[in-house]
């Protein structure tokens, strides 16, 4: 089977275009509202809290927050791109076009890992100006970063398929993105939780791509980073298939 | 215009056959069968509702069809849907445009998705044919309504396709962009491609196309070239203009009457039957003076009317 580079390469380039002629909107502002949480976060909670023995709670706190930014700037990226395509119209000149459901996810989901990673990055080096962050692990946060931008570039994708109006996407931002990110380590360890919110924190996958990622920097996880690895990388490979299976059925996009 | 062409000779350039689509308790298409040939001017007429743009989304892959199949140039929109669509260019009816980019790039866009990197020769021709070169900057935001339908005829030919699909082109543009959209038109087709025109302006039908299918409730009512369709019909019309309103008239002439108003009468007759030399000397050997004349023929609209028995709308009829 053929691969139409040309084709996906161009949608690709267009899908980061896209983003990139707003970047005040969507990479600077979100670096700002993430260096707001940090500034406020940081100045309540750096001498009254420590989760790990010799790291600091703002040197706890950035990596947790790039995540952050990164889930929800990704999820934001494939998922606005598709429903406004849809409301328009235009969505037309992405289906007319002889390219496969691959190169059409592909393309979607690398240039939402894309935002993500760009957001994240922009997020690091404005934190270098309040903490100094070491970096334990670069394969481990490079890799957590791409796995997890692609995760929510996938659920994007969904997002964006299944919704007919933008109040719908809204609502999985909403209700599911933000709620689930907040809610994942990003400000405190689940260690230090009641057990029974802990056993919940566990099956929030966004805890694992903020663990691992983060143990990437500091070098302390709450669960070890190969099982955050395993469960990150299961839960694109489901998504993927399920982005996948929607995009070749045509659903919601072909009548 | 040069065009790069992978036309497969004797294939139909467009091949339907048993198509059909059900929208919920709406069939929309009741097995179509059709073949448009390559090199022709094929218009598609029906009026809003009769599955035009239906049957265009499905040979385009908008839409799947739930029996049937089609094939572009010999290869299946399914089974060999890359190869068929990259000899397809679409122009679709709504005004639908990718807010982010400039003109030059929603094309070279368009081009690159279907796997093609334009040429900037082709893509500057494509832009001065279409009257778009001072534009080729400006956000497509910036655009008029007119100005947006050429960007949409310029990216669905960025990939130089064989084919080329117009899916109701100049609905609710002004007389003036819709002479130089046909200009555009005809001079692709005269360089050899196919084009496919639905619309239901019958003046544009019928002043393009070479061979028309007047499809109404989902089915092919007719499929001829325009001069037999317009052949079909044997009725014609003689208009005469009596010299006295209040003349009467022969009893040779009184069965072909059809309206008077005066002096103005309106006969109509069975060309293969009767002639009017023949109704104009019965008048004349009545003594009946007749000051001025007019004959006229059907016209697609009255084909439509025929078999479709729905006339369209009349602010429709241009």
């Amino acid at each position: 089977m053929t691969f139409n580079t040309i084709g996906f390469y161009t949608l690709l380039k267009k899908e980061v275009m896209r983003f990139w002629k707003v970047g005040v909107q969507t990479v600077f502002s979100p670096m700002i509202t993430t260096l707001l949480y940090l500034l406020i976060f940081s100045y309540v909670l750096e001498d009254r809290v420590n989760v790990y023995p010799g790291v600091g709670y703002t040197e706890f706190l950035v990596p947790g927050l790039m995540m952050m930014s990164i889930i929800q700037n990704a999820f934001a990226n494939s998922s606005s791109s598709l429903i406004q395509s849809k409301v328009t119209g235009n969505v037309i000149f992405i289906l007319l076009p002889p390219l496969s459901t691959l190169e059409f996810y592909l393309a979607f989901v690398l240039a939402a890992a894309i935002r993500g990673v760009l957001v994240g990055i922009s997020v690091y080096i404005v934190a270098l100006f309040f903490v100094d962050l070491s970096l334990n692990h670069l394969g481990a946060i490079l890799l957590f970063a791409f796995l997890a931008s692609s995760v929510m570039g996938a659920f994007g994708v969904i997002a964006g398929i299944w919704a007919e109006k933008f109040d719908q996407i809204a609502a999985f931002t909403n209700f599911f993105v933000v709620p689930l990110s907040f809610l994942s380590g990003v400000f405190y360890s689940i260690n230090d939780l009641p057990a029974f919110w802990r056993g919940v924190s566990h099956l929030n996958p966004f805890f694992y791509m903020i663990d691992g990622f983060r143990a990437g920097f500091i070098g302390h996880s709450d669960v070890s980073m190969a099982f955050s690895f395993s469960f990150v990388l299961g839960f694109l490979a489901i998504l993927s298939l399920l982005a996948l299976w929607l995009l070749h059925t045509g659903y919601k996009m072909r009548s | 215009m040069n065009r790069a062409s992978s036309s497969n000779n004797g294939q139909p350039a467009i091949s339907i056959q048993g198509i059909r689509k059900r929208y919920g308790r709406l069939e929309a298409l009741k097995g179509i069968d059709l073949d448009i040939r390559q090199g022709e001017f094929f218009g598609l007429l029906g009026p809003n509702g009769a599955g035009k743009s239906t049957l265009i989304s499905t040979i385009a892959g908008l839409v799947r069809p739930d029996s049937g199949s089609v094939a572009v140039l010999g290869h299946d929109t399914v089974r060999d849907y890359r190869t068929a669509r990259r000899n397809i260019g679409v122009v679709p009816q709504e005004l639908v445009y990718d807010p982010f980019f400039s003109v030059e790039e929603v094309i070279r866009n368009q081009a690159g998705y279907f796997g093609v990197r334009p040429e900037q020769a082709w893509l500057d021709e494509l832009l001065k044919a279409l009257e778009l070169d001072d534009k080729r900057d400006s956000n497509m935001r910036q655009l008029s309504g007119g100005m947006k339908r050429r960007v949409l005829i310029a990216q669905a030919l960025a990939h130089r396709p064989p084919i080329a699909i117009l899916d109701e082109p100049t609905a609710g543009v002004d007389v003036e962009l819709r002479q130089s959209l046909w200009t555009f038109a005809q001079r692709l087709n005269r360089e050899g491609m196919t084009v496919v025109l639905t619309t239901h302006y019958l003046e544009e039908a019928e002043e393009l196309c070479d061979r028309i299918a007047i499809i109404h409730h989902g089915e092919v009512q007719a499929l001829d070239t325009k001069d037999a369709l317009l052949n079909r019909d044997t009725r014609r019309s003689l208009e005469v203009v009596l010299e006295d309103p209040d003349a009467e008239l022969p009893e040779s002439v009184a069965p072909f009457l059809v309206e008077r108003d005066g002096a103005n009468v309106r006969l109509q007759f069975n060309k293969d039957e009767h002639s009017p030399v023949a109704l104009l000397n019965r008048l004349q050997e009545a003594g009946v003076v007749v000051t001025d004349l007019q004959t006229r023929s059907p016209s697609l609209e009255d084909i439509f009317l025929d078999l479709t028995g729905e006339q369209l709308a009349p602010e429709e009829v241009k």
